[in-house]
């Protein structure tokens, strides 16, 4: 909110040290976001009226515009539209330095010569409104003041320099949100007197000429409060006897100062109010209203009303979420049509224009929810809206409807009535609150001791009345102006911010447990440690993907929606970290800079079950998705493929110890999504629960996804190379390139069965190693062999290594040379020849009887 | 100058300085080896000499044995100089040939290309590795780290902090709705607040965590902002906390995590779930709260919120809000790294770069 000083000294002397309100209105958490010297740099600028508007040849946006500067005509060029001759517009001479530091020089544009610029309020740092030229009122009363040509404008605007603070009002303080509220708060911080001017009474002679009594205003007008839930008060007077005309200048001064065009006197006296006191009113011009009342009532569904900027709204048409019973509060005439949307914005039908003469004025609280949600249905949000929303003063609003009457009374030349009375409807408002304070507890919630009086003197200058209630403890009337006050802690917390936050002291509490990672925080931190020792970088991809990323990537079935996204590039949620990261790989190879390896651990939705969702709508303790936290690997340096894959995969197995896993190759089962369908496996958990047949039988119709079927199926993970149809997908083709991809499910991962934690003494007496070949069809896995022959060669194995893998295709066709060396030793002795010989050939025997290989001759 | 002696020996002098000359003149090691055979073998004239010594009388053979003796020592020790000498010039020869420029291989590692890439370590995201050392932080203090899903419901990312629908305050955070149950039930969570709930009501007091996690708010991204992002929360439980415990808490972090010149201050604010609550800022790092441009010439950069934990979010989970206090504060991870790092704009974080990514 902008906020003159001047405006603000109103109601307390505050002084004119900027610095000083300005920290305090921050300590209070009122923060100055903004500080803007207005006034100020003027000098040069001068009033002059327009002599003569001429179109330039060639130029349809700019025209050439002569002037009386009180010297004589002036040349200027201008490309505003909102001015006409007689006008008085001010003039910035050659040589002026505006305000911004513009300084201003003789041009020519489109062969035409300009000798000055005509300004914006902005451009004058009057105001932030640089629609048009500022039009200095020229209309107004005769009088000695009256602006002239070569007059400073300063004097035709009587302006004084002034500084406008532009104020961050948070949500939960409406009464902050006008002139009165920010002054009270900051003059009992300031320890200076605050008083609210006491606008004329109630009596309807106050603007009556030669005491003639005024007609009461329910003889002029009525009121129908049909729906008191969402209107609990609502109050109308009625003025008559009116000219509309231009609101006095210093009206329209702070207004504009406040960021407000001026518009009239009526509209702006609703306005200059509304800034003031924080209560929106209505007028109406009663002449334009059928049958000269109003009905307060919730809309039909669907019932339409034209707002005061022309758009026809319909009413009561779409739900805002959980509790909205879909009812927004309308004005009606008294014969039932709608007027205007209560406390939002008015209808256009009964608007004010310059030819009013009788104005019913609306001063009303209405429900703040019902604002709320009437304000989010149809997408409009204003000055009132804002303001009702939140809940304004419902004792605030006699006073305000007099302060407008009060300023319609002081425009010159004019002599409004103001009818006797009012009419005041009323449902239920909320309750005067009256809260216990306990002094002890105010200090033990602010770890900071306070005595009664200290507290007193911080609530008493904000509006908050105490009494004693006890010993330790205060009663504590709370102001209607504050909404957002019903409870102890509440009163607390305008306590500690009168004392200042920074008053408060720091202190450390000591928690009662020893902090530390969980098992699985620490071993994620390891897992992406040995990500970064194979060489690659961390990424970080979006988890919202367009759905045509998931196609790309070979994932079908349903993903979770976004209903309203920002864009459709970012309207579904990720089933796995494959798109996101192949679109990172495809970032870096269209730079040329697409040899590398990167790694993610994020989260993947699988799309949820209809009871999963339901159960936790209803509050349980399950999530909503399934959520998977994956780690994703992309190996793509110049010698990557599958291969690399599956060595990360062992390596980070072997880092954490994984021993009840193997691989299912992906011609076995289903296929990994979006992996080569010969050079890919799933990665599956050996502990007994599940035979791998059963596992492939589970995987064959499924989506291949490893969010999707990790919890089903014994599935940790997927390994191998990205298929090439993928890779061409997201723009990674380049021939013959090969990806290696490596994803699993972290938290199913660490779940596996680990390596014995307990130390294995190491033999002191020499090893010996055997060396074994074996030609093995191309059927038979390497992890088989390893498996048959490390079982077979007993408790004196070592260690069993995969040296080398020979393939000759000439000599066999669908089978390679597989070579194990095999290490043996004892605890206790040097093993014998013939030891080691029979377990040799223990070896080559089982070797032959479960898998049928022969030793290569 | 030594006397020949008679009767066949050999000049011993003579042959002491025609084996020396012979020793100096040797240039390589394998040259020395045969020199020294030559010199002192079974077959060289001092051998010879000594194999004489039987046919001479008793005095002549002690005189001329010592005589012996005292050559072999000299030529032995000749030897031994060369030896030392050849064997430095050897290895400094071999040294020389060995050269080898290092930087060549630093650079290799740190290029692109087939062959480099084993030995060149990658790195953990900027973001993450902020993450990491918050927790570090906080774990240091006695907190542990929660986690808890991205997907919520309404009720708790917003009811059960007291932001009822339709709230005004729920202004303060836009929010992708999902697809999933009635309409706008389901949504991605706008803060990690929600874990605060599902660990109140999980878990007994006292409670202190930390909640780490990534966030969702539905902002067009820009140089401060993006939809997607990272945030830390924490949660205090226990008896008799006060505010005074919040600002120590947040002041004991920001000394740790930004270092002992940073400080921090609290100033009102409000949520709906904290009461008092409050804005935390810190000295401003690039300056040191001098004042400059990004801090807007304050000497102090906004960095989260915290506050009280409103009596309304202990009845939401079942906490006694008479015999428990607590205080929550977050924070953007992001912004954390943004300011540490001097990062201009967000949205490089989406793009992950190769340059961008070994870069910080
Ligand atoms: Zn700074």
């Amino acid at each position: 909110m902008r906020v003159p000083v001047s405006w603000l000294r109103d109601f307390a002397p505050f002084g004119d040290e900027v610095e000083v309100l300005v920290a305090n209105l921050d300590d209070l958490g009122l923060v100055v976001e903004g500080v803007e010297h207005v006034g100020a740099g003027l000098d040069a600028v001068v009033v002059a009226r327009v002599l003569e508007i001429a179109a330039i040849a060639g130029a349809d946006r700019i025209r050439r515009v002569v002037v009386d500067d009180g010297a004589g005509p002036v040349e200027v060029v201008c490309g505003a539209w909102n001015f006409q001759v007689g006008d008085l517009v001010p003039l910035a001479p050659v040589g002026a330095v505006l305000p911004g530091g513009f300084e201003i020089s003789r041009r020519r544009m489109k062969g035409v010569d300009s000798f000055g610029m005509l300004c914006s309020a902005k451009e004058l740092g009057l105001s932030e409104d640089h629609a048009g030229i500022l039009v200095v009122g020229d209309n107004g009363p005769v009088g000695s003041d009256e602006p002239r040509p070569g007059m400073a404008l300063t004097e035709a605007l009587g302006i004084e320099a002034d500084v406008v603070l532009d104020v961050a009002v948070e949500a939960n303080r409406p009464d902050a949100w006008c002139m009165a509220g920010i002054a009270r708060d900051l003059a009992a911080r300031l320890k200076l007197p605050f008083a609210l001017p006491e606008p004329p009474g109630e009596t309807g002679d106050a603007g009556g000429a030669g005491g003639t009594r005024a007609a009461r205003a329910e003889e002029l007008t009525s009121v129908e409060l049909v729906d008191p839930d969402l209107c609990p008060r609502f109050t109308a007077r009625v003025v008559t006897e009116l000219q509309v005309a231009p609101a006095p200048g210093w009206v329209a001064r702070r207004l504009m100062l406040a960021g407000m065009r001026p518009v009239n006197s009526v509209v702006d006296a609703s306005n200059y109010v509304m800034l003031e006191l924080g209560q929106p009113t209505h007028p109406y011009d009663l002449d334009r209203l059928a049958g000269a009342g109003l009905r307060v009532r919730a809309a039909r569904r669907g019932e339409e009303v034209v707002t005061l900027d022309a758009v026809r709204r319909v009413l009561g048409m779409r739900s805002v979420g959980p509790g909205d019973d879909l009812r927004d509060c309308v004005i009606c005439d008294a014969e039932d049509m709608p007027v205007g949307i209560a406390g939002v914005m008015g209808g256009k039908s009964s608007e004010i224009t310059g030819s009013t003469t009788r104005v019913l004025l609306e001063a009303a609280y209405f429900a703040p929810m019902a604002i709320a949600r009437t304000s989010k249905r149809l997408a409009l949000r204003t000055e009132a809206s804002a303001r009702f929303e939140r809940g304004v003063d419902p004792e605030g609003i006699d006073r305000a409807a007099l302060r407008f009457i009060e300023l319609l009374g002081a425009v010159d030349g004019t002599a409004p009535v103001q009818a006797a009375g009012a009419i005041d409807s009323r449902g239920e408002l909320p309750s005067p609150i009256r809260v216990i304070l306990r002094v002890g507890r105010v200090g033990s919630l602010l770890g900071c001791p306070l005595s009664k009086a200290e507290i007193r003197s911080c609530l008493e200058p904000i509006g908050f009345h105490c009494e004693d209630a006890g010993e330790d403890a205060l009663g504590v009337e709370v102001p209607s102006f504050r909404p957002d006050t019903s409870r102890e802690v509440d009163v607390v917390e305008e306590v500690a911010r009168h004392v200042g936050y920074s008053n408060l002291g720091k202190r450390r509490p000591s928690s009662p447990q020893v902090g530390r990672l969980s098992p699985y925080q620490r071993e994620r931190r390891v897992t992406r440690d040995v990500m970064a020792g194979m060489g690659a970088y961390e990424v970080w991809t979006s988890s919202l993907l367009a759905p045509r990323d998931h196609e790309h990537a070979g994932i079908g079935g349903a993903s979770i929606e976004v209903g309203n996204p920002l864009s459709p590039e970012e309207s579904i949620l990720r089933r796995s970290l494959l798109p996101g990261m192949m679109k990172a790989l495809g970032y870096n190879v269209e730079r040329r800079q697409g040899d590398l390896r990167l790694f993610e651990v994020g989260r993947v939705f699988p799309f949820p079950e209809r009871a999963r969702v339901q159960r936790a709508i209803a509050r349980g303790s399950e999530s909503v998705v399934d959520e998977r936290e994956m780690l994703g690997m992309v190996l793509a340096m110049p010698d990557d493929d599958a291969r690399s894959a599956a060595a990360a995969w062992g390596a980070l197995a072997g880092t954490l110890g994984i021993t009840g896993v193997s691989l299912l190759a992906s011609d076995t089962a289903g296929r990994p999504a979006g992996l080569h369908p010969s050079r890919s496996a799933f990665i599956i958990r050996q502990d007994g629960t599940k035979r791998a047949s059963v596992v492939a039988g589970d995987l064959a119709g499924s989506s291949g996804v490893v969010g999707d079927v990790a919890g089903s199926s014994g599935v940790v993970g997927v390994v191998g190379e990205v298929d090439p149809d993928v890779l061409e997908a997201f723009g990674i083709s380049g021939g013959s390139r090969r990806v290696g991809w490596l994803e699993v499910d972290l938290e199913r991962l660490l779940a596996c069965e680990r390596r014995s934690p307990l130390a294995k003494p190491v033999s002191r007496f020499p090893s010996s190693d055997v060396d074994l070949a074996f030609d093995v069809p191309d059927a038979v896995s390497a992890a088989e062999v390893h498996s048959v022959i490390s079982r077979a060669a007993g408790p004196l194995l070592e260690a069993c290594w995969l040296f080398d893998v020979y393939r000759d295709a000439a000599r066999h066709r669908g089978s390679r040379s597989l070579a194990y060396r095999l290490r043996f030793s004892a605890a206790d002795r040097t093993l014998t020849d013939s030891e080691v010989g029979e377990i040799r050939q223990r070896c080559v025997d089982a070797a032959e009887r479960e898998l049928g290989l022969r030793l290569r001759g | 100058m030594t006397s020949a002696s008679a009767g066949g020996v050999p000049d011993i002098a003579s042959l002491v300085s025609e084996a020396k000359r012979r020793v100096s003149s040797c240039s390589t090691l394998a040259e020395l080896a045969s020199s020294e055979a030559a010199l002192l073998g079974k077959r060289s004239p001092l051998s010879e000499a000594s194999r004489m010594l039987g046919s001479l009388g008793q005095d002549e053979r002690r005189r001329v044995g010592r005589l012996v003796q005292e050559a072999r020592r000299d030529i032995e020790s000749a030897l031994a100089e060369r030896m030392e000498v050849l064997h430095a010039a050897e290895r400094a020869a071999k040294l020389v040939e060995d050269h080898l420029d290092l930087s060549e291989a630093v650079l290799q590692v740190a290029s692109p290309g087939p062959g480099h890439g084993p030995l060149a370590r990658g790195r953990l995201h900027l973001v993450q590795r902020t993450r990491d050392e918050l927790e570090d932080v906080f774990v240091g203090m006695g907190f542990v780290v929660a986690e808890g899903p991205e997907v919520e419901t309404d009720w708790f990312n917003f009811e059960a902090l007291n932001i009822p629908p339709a709230h005004p305050a729920r202004g303060m955070w836009d929010t992708f709705y999902l697809d999933l149950g009635e309409r706008e039930s389901v949504l991605l969570r706008t803060h990690t607040s929600p874990v605060q709930i599902r660990l109140m009501r999980e878990q007994e007091p006292p409670v202190y965590a930390v909640m780490p996690g990534r966030c969702y708010r539905r902002d067009t991204p820009d140089a401060r902002h993006l939809p997607t992002f990272h945030q830390i929360e924490g949660l205090v439980v226990d008896r008799s906390i006060s505010f005074a415990d919040l600002a120590g808490t947040i002041e004991a972090f920001t000394a740790a995590y930004f270092g002992e010149d940073v400080h921090s201050r609290l100033r009102p604010a409000y949520f709906p779930f904290t009461e008092p609550s409050a804005e935390f800022e810190v000295t401003c790092t690039i300056c040191k709260g001098g004042g400059c441009r990004t801090c807007s010439h304050t000497g102090w950069v906004e960095l989260g919120g915290c506050g009280m934990v409103d009596p309304a979010v202990f009845e939401f989970v079942g906490i006694d809000p008479e015999s428990w206090s607590g205080f929550a504060f977050g924070f953007g991870i992001d912004r954390c790294a943004l300011m540490r790092h001097e990062i201009p704009d967000l949205r490089i974080l989406l793009d992950n770069d190769a340059r961008f990514l070994s870069q910080v």
